[in-house]
């Protein structure tokens, strides 16, 4: 008799990911699978996929999932939350989707303290369009819009949204992930975890961002990805809590 | 029904509610800042309902999609330059098949232009100011009581063929005080059951809303399947008045504010025995091509009043296609022509025809 330990988890479709070999998102996306099954939302959850490559994370979640328009997605999630505010609505974003297009949306359903959860998907480049810069895309990092490397008098400096979102006092609980190694997928669950039970708790916004790997348009094998994540591109985006309230009732 | 008193970005907010609307997402901007203020007060004191001042006209509509998807009853209101903002949104919800009432106070334009009324977005709501191939509902009130009335309609239509409806009115229609009679409250737990919200996968398979076909066989089917929704709503929602029409010589053909002013202008010319008589849409998409083509057989001079350089002139000729003569007069920049004013160039018209 064989003992069945692994499957796939339940909130999750039976659909192969389209996503480049190495990329992040399957694993975050099976994470995300893995808690809603563990805390039972399956049946009181709605998700907002975004424009980008997880655009088609609609085929993969076994849940109910509303598209919104590039950078949208806090707007939309909090539209539906105040109609059903005893659902949990939960966004996944990308870089240049939440800290570039939607900026303005996201800061401010941060603000209001919408009790919502985003997953912050930053790996640094518009994955889906070809690999240009993205608002994260690090000093010296090249893609196809800042040939020669991210240069601040040209280009700009990156965003770190997770931080500037921590200063609002409307969000409850931030942390940075990422998912390069099992320990640090580990930490990610856990994190996902913390910032849906915060919701269901009423507490306020919470967001994860996870470092994730691009090896499609970070031109470097799936190997030496996950080794950039530790060894350049969290220097600048710093793992850890950034925000926690606790056990403060809300952010509020 | 008792009449009230009452403003018009008032009574299309009092409307909303008695329609069912519980939540309403909008951005200040004059000359309609009285709907979301009154719609802040009003919200806040019943159960359910849910008001925001959202941080620009593109966050609003986006919360008016998420809250549809919810299956709620929702309203978003702006003026002229923030009803552009919109229009990405109101591609959305068209492409999703999402009911939503857009209220659209509109004002001179182009750019910031000015707070007085004007209708130079017929365009912009007729054509839909958004990208691809739809079509919005747009209805276009003359009074008070009748942006009472459609706002009733706009949602019933909205629910009915899943898609959003333009309420286009102006910065009159919006500040003016009129007497006003409500129809009866809208009981929310009457209204059709809506089988494709997004509430949770429970006792049922998990629901996609989306507008990402990837495939040009699927996008096409879309396409054709939002065509015959829109063919279905040409036919059957089809909105007019007619006025003193039966022995015209001569139509004028105006919508809302400037209808009004038509309509004091034709007493004026009636009054002096000119045969000239008013078609008056109140649909302005779906147009009354159809009315206005079976007219021409008779009549052959056709007067179109807007308080713009020309918009909805075009959709008079697509439906004379040739038949009758059109003359067009315009004011734009928010303009307010009184009825004697125009009495006098229709006069003029009609004379240099040699109509009488």
């Amino acid at each position: 008799m064989m003992k069945k330990v692994f499957s796939r988890p339940k909130s999750l479709k039976p659909t192969a990911f389209h996503y480049c070999p190495g990329c992040g998102h399957s694993i975050i996306h099976r994470l995300i699978g893995e808690i809603i099954d563990e805390m039972e939302l399956q049946e009181k959850i709605i998700g907002v996929p975004p424009a980008g490559c997880a655009v088609l994370a609609y085929d993969y979640f076994d849940i109910d999932m509303g598209e919104a328009a590039h950078g949208r997605a806090a707007a939309v999630a909090t539209g539906l939350k105040r109609v059903l505010p005893d659902r949990v609505v939960f966004t996944y974003q990308g870089d240049g989707d939440i800290a570039a297009i939607g900026t303005a949306e996201t800061i401010h359903a941060t603000s209001r303290g919408e009790n919502v959860t985003t997953i912050f998907v930053n790996n640094g480049v518009y994955g889906m369009t070809g690999g240009q810069m993205a608002p994260t895309t690090i000093l010296g990092q090249s893609t196809t819009t800042s040939p020669g490397g991210r240069k601040e008098k040209r280009d700009g400096h990156p965003v770190k949204l997770s931080e500037m979102l921590a200063i609002s006092d409307g969000s409850a609980y931030i942390e940075r992930t990422a998912v390069n190694s099992p320990a640090h997928i580990l930490k990610t669950k856990k994190a996902i975890a913390k910032a849906f039970r915060y919701q269901v708790e009423k507490k306020g916004f919470s967001l994860v961002e996870i470092l994730s790997a691009c090896p499609t348009n970070w031109k470097m094998s799936p190997v030496d990805s996950c080794k950039w994540i530790d060894d350049v591109m969290s220097l600048h985006f710093p793992l850890g809590v950034i925000k926690d309230i606790g056990d403060k009732k809300d952010a509020h | 029904m008792p009449k009230v008193l009452m403003r018009g970005n008032h009574t299309v907010a009092e409307a909303a509610v008695r329609a069912g609307c519980r939540y309403y997402f909008g951005y200040p901007i004059t000359p309609q800042n009285e709907t979301p203020e009154y719609m802040a007060d009003r919200l806040s004191k019943l159960e359910g309902g849910s008001f925001i001042q959202a941080e620009s006209e593109i966050a609003a509509i986006n919360m008016v999609i998420g809250a549809s998807m919810a299956g709620g009853r929702v309203m978003t209101s702006s003026s002229s330059p923030g009803i552009s903002l919109k229009q990405e949104g109101m591609s959305f919800l068209s492409a999703l098949e999402l009911p939503a009432v857009i209220v659209n106070m509109s004002r001179g334009g182009p750019g910031l232009g000015n707070i007085a009324p004007a209708q130079s977005d017929y365009f912009q709501a007729t054509r839909g100011g958004g990208h691809g191939d739809y079509r919005t509902i747009v209805l276009a009130p003359a009074s008070g009581q009748e942006l009472a009335d459609l706002t009733f309609e706009a949602f019933d239509l909205a629910d009915k063929y899943r898609t959003p409806v333009v309420i286009l009115g102006d910065g009159m229609l919006g500040q003016m005080m009129e007497p006003v009679a409500f129809r009866p409250d809208v009981q929310l737990r009457k209204l059709p059951h809506k089988d494709w919200t997004l509430t949770g996968a429970r006792g049922r398979p998990s629901r996609i809303i989306k507008s990402l076909l990837l495939d040009p066989v699927e996008e096409e089917e879309h396409n054709w399947k939002l065509m015959r929704k829109y063919e279905k709503i040409a036919k059957e929602e089809t909105r007019w008045e007619t006025f003193e029409s039966d022995d015209a010589r001569m139509l004028v053909v105006a919508f809302g504010t400037a209808a009004r002013i038509a309509k004091g202008a034709i007493k004026r010319v009636r009054e002096q025995g000119l045969k000239v008589g008013l078609i008056r849409p109140i649909s302005l998409w779906p147009f009354p091509t159809r009315v206005i083509r079976d007219f021409s057989k008779k009549v052959k001079h056709f007067f179109v009043f807007e308080m713009n350089m020309g918009q909805m002139v075009d959709d008079v000729k697509l439906a004379l296609e040739g038949n009758a003569e059109v003359h067009f007069y315009g004011r734009p920049g928010g303009i307010i022509l009184t009825p004697l004013e125009l009495s006098r160039v229709i006069g003029s018209q009609y004379n240099q025809k040699r109509l009488g």
